[in-house]
């Protein structure tokens, strides 16, 4: 008939139609609804569930064997824009995460100029809106220029259309406690979270990769975990003291772990979240000096991959954020040194957590929604987004075959940039369609608007 | 044997003692009064200099000169290098030009690996950042196996048994990453002298013994490595002061006393005479300092000759 069978599913090609009906699909959020069910996605919304519905004009998707997700929010995204174009622009970062299967990513303020003013939050905050694949919530820096020494203008950026809740100034520690101190309390006027990016900047001075046996042997200088650790203790501290939300960035060492659970057991707000590679990569991968595998904090040893998969299976790290950070093939071509940190990751994020918690039975898929959507989208204050898919919510969802087999994973993707870690591994799964507001952004693993 | 030689982990027992053993045959040319031999004609070899080091850089170029390989030396001061170009740009310029073997001295570790991703010929560290210079624990291993075993015994032997104590800034020493390496794959007991400052974190899964205390480990010595020591590290808190480091790990002629009758001593120079060695030290009839300068030229010929296939070579043994 046809040699591309999971076109088939869609009856018809030119996706115009104002409605959807998704036939079959079986829905995680909650533990015991496990029977295929179809959703009616009209006007935005999901209007209907339940089995054999009609819906007349309709288009159809037929999703059996499938699982629908309430759409995935990304807490950490470096989309570049503006400043860095050659590395990625909203457009393609936003094409990535549709295809990763995100809904909803938070763009880091790190960009040229620094998303530090009103003005440039709501640039970027537009620039979302024009590209249309993922709704784009910016990030508002904390300090002025992320120079860690005055604080930004907090209150106009929660005040602009850009309405930022979440602020930091990732790539950077907010290293000066009184100003850490300073910006929790400042944020409680608008229900604003800091983000801290937990280095200790004088215990990391020229530190390459983390600090063990593999950094000894490769002469790159070391990244200590005492210094992550050292910082998520004091903020942890801070946060209990002033009684303000404090969310920690990227945690990556089993210390910080054990910290953070100590302070969501004395009842303290704080949240984490956790990168799709710091939970399959180790810094044995630094042996052949790639730069494609230097990243920011860097990766860690084998134990402490196990326990973050732990502390993610049982909630004391809230949230998997991908850190998605694009970097020019020019800037990783180089000694390990010279290199940029980072690397990419919308577009691999969800089959990631499949292997790493779903394939060793620590999560759920109810798990993973919780994880990749719920808890994001409560801690970036996203009110419309991490909803369990139910009648009368946002049809912003994820429909993921986790059947479709493992296969491998190419550099190229929708990103600008191809700094990806997982190039030439086997991944599981596949991201079969995304839904923004009853809109479909990607079908059959493709943009829908391509 | 690897094309390459990046790492002293790239060499089998077996690939070490070709090696010193070339290098022995090699030794009595050095002493004839024509000290050239045709085994590289045309072939050429690039010293690709990152860093200033014009010991390395001279020693590499006699070892190549004396197998008659056509040599250009690369320094970065002054050329596009020093206008931002990429160390791939650079090393696929070289290959353009049709280097069969590249000579790498860089600041950054690891340069030597990314190095041979992009080029076709041989790749040779000669010093990449903190990481390994493998051709200076090459010369350490046979100036060892001469001294101690004698000229005459030295030929297909390891260094089985002997003890050998590295002293000083371990930490950002590619000398010791590469002696430790080697050394106890050719089956000598390392041992680590140092502050634990200038010890890597995890220095307890390395292939050696680990000591603070120098004078401990002195009597039980066989030779003593001296690395070089530079003050700067003292503004970044690894030792107080330049005096402190020179009582507790510097080695003078008190201290020299401890060492067994036939014990050796070695400095990869370039030497701080008066803070990690004493000038009585470094001219006393144990010190290695000269003959490792001797044996380096010695050594990197063989590895040329081995590396890049040389033609026989022609009646050196006897």
């Amino acid at each position: 008939m046809t040699n591309n069978p999971v076109n088939n599913r869609v009856n018809d090609p030119d996706n115009k139609a104002a409605h959807w009906l998704i036939r079959g699909v079986t829905i995680t959020t909650g533990p015991d609804d496990r029977a295929p069910t179809d959703l009616l996605l009209r006007d935005g919304v999901i209007t209907e569930t339940g089995p054999k519905l009609t819906a007349p004009g309709a288009q159809v998707l037929d999703a059996h064997g499938l699982i629908a997700l309430p759409g995935l929010v990304d807490l950490h995204t470096h989309l570049r824009e503006p400043g860095r174009e050659d590395a990625e622009t909203v457009e393609t970062g936003t094409a990535a995460a549709a295809l990763g299967g995100y809904t909803a990513v938070h763009a880091m303020a790190n960009t040229e100029p620094v998303a530090d003013t009103a003005g440039v939050v709501e640039q970027i905050w537009r620039l979302g809106r024009t590209a249309g694949h993922a709704d784009v919530q910016p990030v508002g820096a904390v300090t002025v220029g992320l120079n860690g020494r005055q604080l930004a203008e907090l209150g106009a950026m929660a005040d602009s259309a850009a309405h930022v809740r979440v602020f930091s100034d990732d790539g950077k520690c907010v290293a000066d406690p009184l100003l850490m101190r300073r910006a929790l309390e400042y944020v409680k006027a608008f229900d604003g979270v800091i983000a801290q990016h937990a280095q200790d900047p004088r215990l990391t001075e020229g530190a390459q990769l983390n600090e063990g046996e593999m950094s000894g042997r490769l002469g790159l200088a070391g990244w200590p975990a005492v210094a992550e650790e050292g910082i998520v203790a004091r903020d942890c501290l801070l946060a209990a003291h002033v009684g303000s939300a404090l969310h920690i960035c990227h945690v990556s060492t089993a210390g910080s772990v054990e910290i953070i659970r100590w302070a969501k057991s004395k009842g303290w707000p704080v949240t984490a979240e956790v990168t799709p590679h710091h939970l399959l990569l180790t810094d044995e991968l630094a042996a052949g000096y790639d730069p494609v595998y230097k990243v920011n904090p860097p990766l860690r040893t084998a134990a402490d991959v196990a326990e973050l998969r732990r502390a993610l299976a049982d909630g004391t790290i809230d949230c998997v954020a991908t850190d998605h950070a694009p970097h020019p093939v020019e800037a990783k071509e180089t000694e390990w040194a010279e290199a940029a940190w980072g690397m990419i990751g919308l577009e691999t994020a969800l089959r990631v957590v499949h292997k790493a918690m779903v394939e060793t039975g620590l999560l759920d898929w109810a798990g993973v929604a919780d994880r990749m959507s719920a808890r994001p989208a409560r801690i970036g204050r996203l009110a419309r987004h991490g909803l369990p898919l139910s009648q009368g919510v946002p049809a912003s969802l994820t429909l993921y075959d986790p059947g479709a087999p493992a296969e491998l994973i190419s550099s190229s993707g929708a990103s600008k940039s191809r700094n990806t870690p997982f190039a030439g591994m086997e991944l599981p799964g596949r991201v079969v369609a995304t839904f923004l507001r009853g809109t479909p952004t990607v079908l059959d693993g493709k943009l829908a608007s391509a | 044997m690897n094309r390459h030689l990046i790492s002293a982990a790239d060499l089998s027992r077996d690939d070490s003692l070709l090696i010193l053993d070339t290098a022995e045959e090699l030794a009595s040319i050095a002493d004839r009064p024509i000290k050239k031999l045709p085994t590289l004609r045309g072939r050429t070899v690039v010293n690709l200099f990152f860093e200033d080091s014009t010991r390395t850089r001279i020693s590499f170029e006699a070892a190549a000169k004396r197998l008659s390989a056509d040599v250009i030396n690369f320094s970065a001061k002054g050329s596009s290098v020093a206008k931002g170009e990429s160390l791939k740009d650079t090393a696929l310029t070289l290959e353009a030009m049709g280097a069969d073997a590249v000579v790498i001295r860089h600041g950054a570790s690891g340069a030597a690996h990314r190095l041979a991703r992009w080029v076709r010929g041989t790749v040779v560290n000669a010093g990449d950042g903190t990481h390994e210079h493998p051709t200076q624990a090459l010369l350490d291993a046979f100036t060892i196996r001469r001294r101690l075993l004698g000229i005459e015994r030295a030929r297909g032997q390891g260094l089985d048994g002997m003890r050998v104590t590295i002293v000083g800034d371990v930490l950002h020493s590619r000398v010791a990453r590469s002696n430790v390496l080697l050394l106890s794959t050719l089956g000598a007991h390392v041992t680590l002298a140092a502050p634990p400052t200038l010890l890597p974190l995890a220095v307890g899964s390395w292939p050696c013994g680990v000591s603070y205390d120098l004078d401990s480990e002195l009597p039980k010595s066989d030779a003593v490595m001296m690395l070089r020591v530079q003050q700067e590290r003292m503004t970044a808190a690894y030792f107080p002061s330049v005096r402190e480091y020179s009582r507790r790990y510097g080695l003078d002629a008190t201290r020299m006393t401890r060492l067994p009758d036939h014990a050796i001593v070695m400095h990869p120079g370039p030497m701080n005479r008066g803070v990690e060695i004493a000038a009585e030290v470094a001219d006393s009839p144990r010190s290695t300092i000269v003959e490792q300068v001797a044996n380096g030229v010695t050594v990197r010929m063989a590895v040329l000759y081995l590396l890049l296939g040389g033609a026989e070579l022609p009646a050196v043994t006897q």
